[in-house]
């Protein structure tokens, strides 16, 4: 046993050799800076120290740092990729090696998935080979409405993943939460805002005052809420319905400290999620989903929420999906919402560009709304990166960002494009996984004067 | 429900109908039946009046039949688009007539276009209708309700007997997206992978209709739906039921087709619906697709093929098919896979880019599908992706050849290459302008025609087709 351990030390060890940031200077490139206008031809990069030090034209290659030439090549901040599962699961279809979702578990918005992602998933490896340096991934709603805490990543190859943990809640309110909740929204609704109550309270105290005074929240004629409905006087030790960990975990939630990613897709139930933040006030709100977020997208832009939204979606999949359409985005986008594309709703979180470009070929459809290039780009970098609390680090090339540089063989948001050369913090990544060694051995025919497996 | 299990024994057996509907039903059948063979009856010179000889139309005799008329169209000419024939030639500056709903003739700009309403497609490009030859719509519809779920008759491993097209729901709103945003104009609509043996398929004109009947592709062979690997064996091992392995998948399948060879040899034997489809299989009038993404599985099938007299027509899904490129050439079997899938589920775990490109290398047969409402939009998508990563290899797949992946190919494998897939003089004209590339992202089928009439117009937000279910709905008639 000892000298297992020995040895596995020792492995350890090898593959933890820390890589350094190299210093970088990419010219004669088409620059793509990130954050929505449109590509630089013959632009520079340059990355010092691990960080973008300038991106685009007119920059000045330093002498001091031997310089790339692009050839012309399209060069790209690294792809930012939001509402993923990147790094807890293998197999779909294989439940022991999927950590998605828990049904069968106790807890909710405790489920923390920080401490579960693999970087040596291959998902986190052929994403990576994909163009995609940075991830929002999490948990699923599964057991409860609550999906758990949701972590940011990056996607290198040095073995530690997580770059924030705990970085935001999800909560899923339409047809899905409704039935997890017991079998209707207004179930999941209650159970939403008990759960904000208790842990509002058990944010402040553990033990709760039993005389709170309950706001006034009569409106009109209607009859007034009883207060024990809206206060604070909630009786923890008589009818709290959240385990001690999942009120604790909803506490930054419920006082905005950390943000709270509400899946919705009807425009009823986008409204509603709206109007949760004059409920719970400090709530910081993120939309995902949002299929018919269009129908309700000047009410999004005045109430300043984001959205994650799914980029292609135009069939009536459900009856919360009536009204979806590819033009969703490019018509919320239109109305000044923030918008990013949904990276969770695709067959992988690598199609994010195909969806980018989808949305460009939407502008010369008469009746749709689509995206710009740029817009599209930054809808696949800059802007999920805000939205994650990464604005002006990540998804983007400019002074002080990180140094995720993207080298490709074609334009980006092409169909047939992939990179050829990935820099995560400024260091250069392998693009090797499973699929590319596959390919290694059946590129050149079947078997030879020995079997194919001894092609490798 | 108790209705619903009584007529469907009063039909097959014409016997004791039970409730009002039900002998309804049975009265109507009589009727039918004597259209056709009540003449023989009174020729034979039976005596006894009461006595009314019953009898069903036989699968000879063509039961639900297509009753499919194309629209009317204006004959056509386009000029100055790039065109891929389908069939792996491109011609710049092309130029396709079509009149009465058939191709009249393809070549440069040298063809004159007298008698033809001239459409300008400079700059633009021009291919056969796209081919989806594995789709659920109608069969799995939007909205995807529990009450929508007609894929899969997953009561027991093999059901030869039910047809796909006794499940398609005219309305699903999936048809309309794969027309306007995918240039679909013929699809294969499958039953699901949770039996071994699933059913018919039903071949498709993706026209809007009321009816099934309205929609079927005149003169298109029935496919017929096989499945192995995982599903089967988890669908009924978790049952308790055999299959539970793959052993017992291959165990059901033999079995089953031995049966039905003692069914074909038995001139006294019922009619069975089961037997009739694998009969039709034995005599290679039904075409076999056969969901298989191992390598090693698709291998043992081929077998069995053999074993029992059979051929496969095509692999569907195949995600394992780069690995037997040289089996399936001298096979004959085409692939019909995805350019990305993988990982979904253990037996897709191979899945790599490259597999039609590694199978185009191979001389085997690529075709690329769906399998999905959405992907079926994008299939020109699909095969750029897959055309790239071969070119990546230095494969040089030329375009043409990549939009014969979703146009000849799988019209080859449906056996309807004879009617459409290609833009040869004398098939239907089921044409699709793209407003540029097809393989590049930002290209949008611009006008659709089926038969020759324009389904499709991306320019007149009202030539595009609006469900039933849609009306009065939130965003009824958007651009989608």
């Amino acid at each position: 046993m000892k000298a297992f351990l020995a040895l596995a030390a020792c492995a350890l060890a090898l593959s933890a050799s820390p890589v350094s940031a190299q210093d970088l200077v990419i010219t004669n490139a088409k620059v793509v800076l990130g954050d929505g206008s449109e590509p630089i031809e013959n632009g520079t990069v340059v990355v010092r120290g691990g960080k973008v030090v300038a991106a685009g034209a007119g920059v000045t290659a330093p002498a001091d740092i031997a310089s790339m030439d692009a050839g012309g090549a399209w060069v790209t901040p690294g792809l930012f990729a939001t509402m993923t599962t990147l790094g807890i699961w293998d197999v779909g279809a294989v439940s022991e090696s999927n950590d998605q979702r828990a049904g069968s578990a106790p807890f909710s918005a405790a489920l923390d998935t920080a401490p579960i992602v693999n970087p040596a998933s291959q998902h986190v490896l052929i994403h990576r080979a994909a163009g995609i340096t940075r991830a929002a991934t999490s948990t699923m709603p599964s057991a409860s409405i609550f999906a758990g805490q949701g972590a940011i990543i990056d996607l290198d190859d040095d073995g530690s993943p997580i770059m924030q943990p705990r970085a935001f809640q999800m909560v899923t309110l339409g047809e899905y939460g409704g039935a997890i909740a017991g079998g209707s929204r207004a179930a999941a609704h209650v159970l939403f805002r008990n759960a904000l109550r208790e842990a509002d309270s058990y944010g402040s105290a553990a033990r709760i005052p039993a005389s709170g005074r309950a706001r006034d929240i009569r409106s009109g004629d209607d009859l007034p809420l009883d207060p024990r409905l809206a206060g604070r006087d909630t009786d923890r030790a008589g009818d709290a319905l959240l385990t001690r960990f999942d009120a604790a975990a909803l506490v930054p939630v419920v006082r905005g400290e950390q943000k709270l990613y509400v899946a919705v897709e009807r425009a009823s139930d986008i409204r509603a999620a709206l109007a949760l933040k004059s409920e719970f006030t400090r709530l910081d709100l993120v939309l995902v989903g949002a299929s018919e977020g269009w129908l309700v997208a000047s009410e999004i832009a005045a109430a300043g929420v984001p959205v994650i939204a799914d980029g292609l979606d135009d069939l009536p999949s459900s009856f919360e999906q009536l009204a979806a359409t590819q033009s969703n985005i490019g018509r919320m986008k239109r109305a000044g919402v923030q918008v990013a594309i949904n990276a969770s709703g695709l067959n992988h979180a690598r199609r994010l560009t195909q969806v980018a470009g989808n949305l460009v070929a939407l502008t010369k459809v008469p009746g749709a709304s689509g995206l710009s290039w740029g817009e599209a780009f930054a809808a696949i970098s800059s802007v999920p990166a805000q939205i994650s609390g990464l604005g002006g680090r990540a998804g983007i090339l400019k002074a002080g960002a990180l140094g995720d540089v993207v080298i490709w063989d074609g334009d980006p948001l092409e169909v047939g494009s992939i990179p050829t050369r990935v820099y995560i913090g400024g260091v250069e990544q392998s693009l090797e996984n499973h699929q590319s060694r596959l390919l290694d051995r059946y590129k050149d025919g079947y078997e030879g004067a020995l079997p194919k497996a001894y092609d490798w | 429900m108790a209705i619903g299990n009584i007529i469907p024994n009063s039909m097959g057996t014409a016997r004791r109908p039970i409730g009002l509907l039900a002998s309804t039903l049975a009265s109507a059948l009589a009727l039918t039946a004597c259209a056709t063979t009540g003449m023989a009856n009174a020729e034979g010179g039976k005596a006894d009046a009461d006595r009314v000889e019953m009898a069903a139309m036989t699968e000879a005799e063509g039961p639900y039949p297509s009753t499919y008329k194309p629209y009317p169209g204006v004959a056509t000419a386009l000029v100055g688009a790039t065109v891929y024939d389908g069939a792996g030639n491109r011609i710049d500056n092309g130029t396709v007539l079509f009149r009465d709903g058939k191709i009249v003739a393809v070549g440069d700009a040298t063809l004159s276009t007298e008698g033809y309403r001239v459409l300008d497609g400079t700059g633009k490009y021009v291919t056969p209708g796209i081919i989806d030859i594995h789709s659920h719509l109608g069969d799995y519809p939007s909205p995807s309700v529990d009450a929508h779920s007609d894929g899969n008759e997953a009561t027991a491993p093999t059901t030869p007997d039910v047809w796909a097209e006794h499940s398609v729901w005219p309305q699903d709103p999936g048809f309309s997206r794969a027309l306007a945003n995918g240039g679909i104009t013929s699809l294969q609509v499958l039953p699901g992978s949770a039996n071994l043996m699933g059913g018919r398929s039903a071949t498709l004109k993706n026209v809007p209709a009321r009816t099934v009947q309205g929609m079927k592709f005149p003169g298109a062979p029935y496919g017929f739906k096989m499945a192995c690997g995982e599903n089967p064996k988890r669908v009924y091992g978790s049952r308790g039921r055999k299959p539970s392995t793959r052993m017992g998948n291959l165990a059901v399948d033999r079995q089953t087709w031995l049966d039905a060879i003692a069914y074909a040899n038995n001139e006294d034997a019922k009619r069975d619906l089961a037997n009739e489809t694998l009969v039709g299989v034995l005599k290679g009038e039904i075409l076999v697709h056969n969901h298989c993404y191992r390598a090693d599985e698709m291998a043992l099938v081929m077998d069995m093929a053999k074993e029992m007299g059979y051929k496969v027509a095509a692999f569907h899904h195949a995600v394992e098919s780069y690995k037997i490129g040289d089996l399936l050439r001298e096979n004959d079997v085409c692939s019909a896979i995805w350019a990305d899938w993988y990982g979904f589920k253990m037996e897709a775990y191979d899945g790599i880019l490259e597999n039609a490109a590694l199978l185009h290398q191979a001389g085997a047969c690529v075709v690329i599908h769906s399998d999905d409402a959405n992907d079926i939009q994008r299939l020109n998508q699909e095969a750029a992706k897959a055309q790239a990563a071969g070119n990546r290899l230095g494969l040089d797949i030329p375009d043409a050849t990549a939009i014969g992946w979703i146009t000849l190919n799988p019209a080859k494998a449906m056996g309807i290459d004879a009617m459409t897939g290609s833009l040869e003089a004398g098939k239907m004209a089921d044409v699709v302008l793209w407003n540029d590339d097809p393989l590049s992202v930002y290209s949008r089928p611009e006008k659709v025609w089926i038969d020759g009439a324009l389904m499709f117009d991306m320019m007149d937000r009202k030539r595009r087709p609006v469900s039933d279910f849609e009306l009065g709905q939130p965003g009824e008639g958007d651009v989608k």
